[in-house]
């Protein structure tokens, strides 16, 4: 999809509005990528409070760059916390404690259940590996809420994902709660496109928000499934100067 | 009583065709040397342990040393695949690779069992997952106190551990400090354990937060400075992101693999 007049890339409305969606967090697990921009530029912008936790162990990093890995010594360096990896997962994430969780998706469907590790590729050829789970399966069920950010195709938007690494909404209402699982799970969704979020009367994800200058033809073309809307689809406010430019500050340090 | 050896002879001793071996370090302090050096030995048909495979073990199964990989998250961090495990796993080259796939947080449990002697460790997760289905180490167990259902995985005891730590006394006394990852799990899950040290000290200073393993809990002590890179120690050295986007390249071409390896390993 071409950018249209005046529109900002993809990636950075993606982090923008992922930053926007934690104003009122006070504790988000953060993977690497996307939702490390988002949530680096959160507390920049939004919510100076906000805590950063890494699944290497850092609780409170504080980066004043975009570290490449959830390891660099960077957090480490600048955390309130460091734990063993055992007890982040255990007290930390079992216990709880965190109020976000951010995930990416290679698939998503439309109860905002999540592939990353194998996609069908076709007749005569063997399945394409991704890198597997991670921390994802625990971070949907135990964090208070999740944010999902991924771009949207109709390749990531599929009507049935090939291999289910996360449970999100499963198959519908009710589906989280018959697991057993404590959070809320997914709420929202937020592409290149619009944002997505689950009807709270079907968990099946709706296009709320699409962002300045895309339609919603646009953003159906981009889904795997006949893609419902809200009623009113809004339209997202353009990034701000200030989340612009720290968001380069973030990049070019 | 942990001998301070030098790290030919100490890999040749602890570590056997057929062994499970983990190698572990999340990010931080990956014992890359050892592993190199498991790479000029030949030693073959490995069960290879980590959580994140890394591109550790993406270099000893692009090598064609590995019969097995029990794991929970294989990508290079921050830059995309791991192309030599992907290579294996889609077409089998340069040999099948069996998966024992699971969560972060089953395996950082199935460590912790281990290191606990006992046959498994329970968590509240995989619900809902597919990760269940291809794995006999992951099962469910009711709580006998309340009723509710939790996973369980199986304990990990790996033949050999091998770690890279800051500092060893001459004593074989160990400690390592900053992101700690699962180190300590692993070392008391294993039966044999290798630590690679960037200083031998005369005297080890215990450090608040910093994790120390007692020389007898340990078979062998080798120093070796740098020894974690492309990764890197803490109060020593950097990661060299370079270095892992440069792999991108290197790991995604056979040949140019083999030349790597044949240039910078076993020269």
């Amino acid at each position: 999809m071409s950018d249209g007049p005046g529109r900002v890339g993809g990636d950075v409305l993606m982090a923008v509005g992922a930053a926007r969606a934690l104003v009122g967090a006070r504790t988000c697990f953060v993977g690497i990528g996307l939702p490390s921009t988002a949530a680096n530029l959160a507390r920049r912008v939004h919510n100076p409070g906000l805590v950063l936790i890494y699944e290497s162990g850092a609780i409170g990093a504080k980066p004043s760059r975009l570290p490449l890995s959830i390891g660099d010594g960077e957090l480490a360096d600048t955390a309130d916390a460091l734990v063993p990896v055992t007890e982040m997962f255990t007290y930390w994430l079992q216990g709880g404690r965190i109020d976000v969780g951010f995930l990416g998706a290679a698939q998503l469907d439309r109860y905002a259940n999540i592939n990353t590790t194998e996609v069908d590729r076709g007749p005569g050829r063997p399945r394409g590996r991704l890198p597997g789970a991670g921390g994802a399966p625990e971070i949907a069920a135990h964090c208070g809420e999740v944010l999902i950010a991924v771009r949207h195709s109709p390749r990531t938007f599929v009507e049935r994902l090939d291999y289910v690494t996360t449970l999100g909404h499963g198959t519908g209402p009710g589906d989280r709660a018959r697991h057993g699982l404590r959070g809320r799970g997914p709420v929202s969704v937020i592409t290149d496109l619009g944002v997505l979020r689950p009807d709270p009367a079907t968990a099946e994800l709706i296009l709320t928000e699409v962002h300045p200058g895309v339609t919603v033809g646009q953003v159906r073309e981009a889904t795997g499934w006949p893609l419902r809307t809200a009623d009113r689809v809004g339209v997202t406010p353009p990034p701000s100067e200030l989340e612009l430019r720290e968001l380069n500050a973030l990049k070019s340090v | 009583m942990a001998e301070i050896r030098g790290l030919r002879e100490a890999v040749a001793d602890l570590i056997r065709d057929g062994d499970t071996v983990a190698m572990e370090g999340f990010t931080h302090l990956i014992p890359f040397a050892a592993a190199h050096e498991v790479i000029r030995q030949g030693i073959t048909d490995l069960t290879l342990v980590r959580m994140t495979p890394d591109v550790i073990y993406d270099q000893l199964i692009g090598a064609g040393l590995a019969r097995k990989l029990v794991f929970s998250w294989g990508g290079n961090p921050g830059v995309g695949s791991l192309h030599r495990f992907r290579d294996a796993v889609e077409n089998g080259w340069p040999r099948p690779l069996e998966l024992d796939e699971h969560s972060h947080a089953g395996m950082a449990n199935r460590y912790a069992a281990g290191a606990s002697r006992l046959p498994f460790a329970l968590l509240n997760g995989y619900r809902g997952s597919d990760l269940g289905r291809r794995t006999t180490t992951l099962s469910t167990i009711d709580c006998p106190f309340t009723g509710q259902e939790l996973a369980a995985v199986a304990a990990v005891n790996p033949d050999v551990t091998v770690i890279h730590a800051q500092q060893a006394d001459r004593d074989g006394n160990v400690q390592l400090w900053g992101l700690a990852g699962v180190q300590k799990e692993a070392v008391l899950a294993a039966e044999r354990v290798l630590v690679t040290v960037e200083e031998l000290v005369e005297v080890l200073e215990p450090r608040p937060g910093g994790v120390v393993l007692p020389g007898w809990v340990v078979d062998a002590v080798a120093w070796v400075p740098g020894g974690a890179h492309p990764s890197y120690a803490a109060g020593y050295s950097e990661r060299d992101n370079d270095y892992y986007r440069e792999w991108d390249r290197v790991s995604r071409d056979r040949d140019v693999f083999q030349q790597w390896l044949k240039e910078c390993v076993t020269g």
